[in-house]
């Protein structure tokens, strides 16, 4: 698909309400599906329905790269990126609500 | 070209032993993980730390690295000389994982291309005649207000491409991506066929956009909910009065109900980011209490102590 440099492109949203079958996640997650399985199986991802329809939230994909190149980069397992996962969104979630609450102090 | 010196990237002497090296990446990595690390500059120093590490951590290439770079210094112009890897072979797989993509002019002149003999996922792939291109994955920072009214920002991307002498270097790229409407932070946006282009006959790859707000003013999303502090004086909350209040869709008029107090939040259903199912907008009631300059202000405090039977620090104790 050849697009000019200064075309406008629209993209599609993956958010929680978009549904990706297994091998979509694969496909844009680029990884192969026993790398996915093993990521439903420690909990990073939860997929709805049964396990041969799974269907997986738009969600997904930052999760699984996040994990992914935690995983690359500083040599921790899966266990460990998944851990490490959780709390970065736990602190994400935290700095957020700081920055609303240190705005009143101005 | 740049000479770098990844000694001193990783905060080593040149004769630290490997488990030093090691220690150091690791200890930098964790430090500037571009998902882990809020620091401005984090990606980049990442790319450095991880550049430096694939080099000092092989023998193979810590050895050419040492012999080739002796007597440079960091940042000093280097040109290497003609045949300075005779003696030395480097074995395909000595390349791990790290984004090739990523490393500077300055390994490539030393070491070549990672790239097409990676290890990792879609190596194999990467072999055959036809192949399609890998997903790229970016962030990309824009206002609340984009997601409010959708809107056009325009990224740079940096993309492998083969140049005129059939070898890949990097180029700059342009897009302007549409923002849709409703995106909230944390979602992403594919942009097909907007990834690394393919090999042979096969597809490029996809974009995907990770999307962050920039810190505003008056407005902290999560998710989908959007929070807004109003300042009201005490009469204000006291009496209740009607005021005017900016969201991110234009002023509205709110009606404070009498006695609100300060921290307590009127819920705006609706107002929040516009998504299939729209999020709440919370306004957030911040009490403030002017100070006492003119006799006249002060006179109108000592009537409010006159008036209230109000101890605020009663249940404290002490």
């Amino acid at each position: 698909m050849a697009i000019r440099h200064h075309d406008e492109i629209t993209g599609a949203i993956l958010d929680e309400e978009s549904e990706l079958s297994l091998s979509e996640l694969c496909r844009a997650c680029g990884m192969p599906a026993e790398r996915i399985i093993a990521l439903v199986e420690e909990g990073v991802i939860e997929p709805r329905g049964h396990r041969t329809r799974w269907r997986f939230s738009g969600i997904c994909v930052r999760r699984v790269r996040k994990v992914y190149t935690l995983e690359r980069d500083l040599g921790v397992n899966l266990a460990g990126a998944a851990l490490a996962l959780d709390l970065l969104e736990e602190i994400e979630r935290l700095q957020a609500r700081l920055a609303r609450l240190e705005s009143r102090e101005d | 070209m740049e000479y770098k010196d990844y000694y001193s990237i990783l905060g080593l002497e040149r004769g630290a032993d490997q488990a030093e090296i090691k220690r150091a990446y690791r200890k930098l990595a964790r430090k500037y993980h571009p998902d882990v690390s809020k620091e401005e500059q984090a990606e980049d120093r990442f790319k450095e730390v991880s550049e430096a590490y694939e080099v000092l951590k092989d023998p193979e290439k810590r050895a050419a690295y040492d012999q080739v770079g002796a007597g440079y210094h960091s940042g000093e112009e280097f040109r290497p000389p003609p045949g300075w890897d005779a003696g030395f072979e480097f074995h395909g797989g000595g390349y791990t994982e790290a984004d090739p993509e990523a490393f500077s002019d300055f390994f490539e002149s030393l070491f070549g291309r990672a790239g097409g003999f990676g290890g990792g996922f879609g190596g194999a792939q990467r072999r055959q005649f036809h192949a399609e291109g890998e997903n790229t994955y970016a962030k990309i920072a824009i206002d609340l207000e984009d997601s409010y009214r959708g809107g056009t920002r325009q990224i740079t991307l940096k993309h492998s491409v083969l140049g005129p002498d059939g070898r890949p270097q990097i180029k700059e790229r342009k897009l302007n991506v549409k923002i849709p409407k409703g995106i909230t932070e944390g979602q992403q946006i594919r942009l097909t066929g907007q990834g690394e282009p393919g090999v042979g006959e096969g597809k490029p790859g996809d974009l995907y956009l990770e999307i962050t707000f920039n810190p505003h003013r008056l407005y902290h999303a999560e998710g989908k909910t959007v929070y807004l502090d109003l300042p009201l004086t005490p009469w204000e909350a006291a009496l209740g009065a009607k005021v005017q209040a900016p969201t991110p869709d234009g002023p509205v008029h709110l009606t404070i109900p009498a006695n609100s107090k300060d921290g307590s939040k009127l819920r705006l259903k609706g107002r929040g980011i516009p998504a299939k199912e729209p999020g709440d907008l919370y306004v957030v009631l911040n009490v403030v209490a002017p100070p006492a300059n003119t006799e006249a202000e002060k006179d109108a405090y000592r009537q409010f102590s006159q008036a209230f039977e109000f101890d605020p620090r009663t249940g404290m104790g002490g």
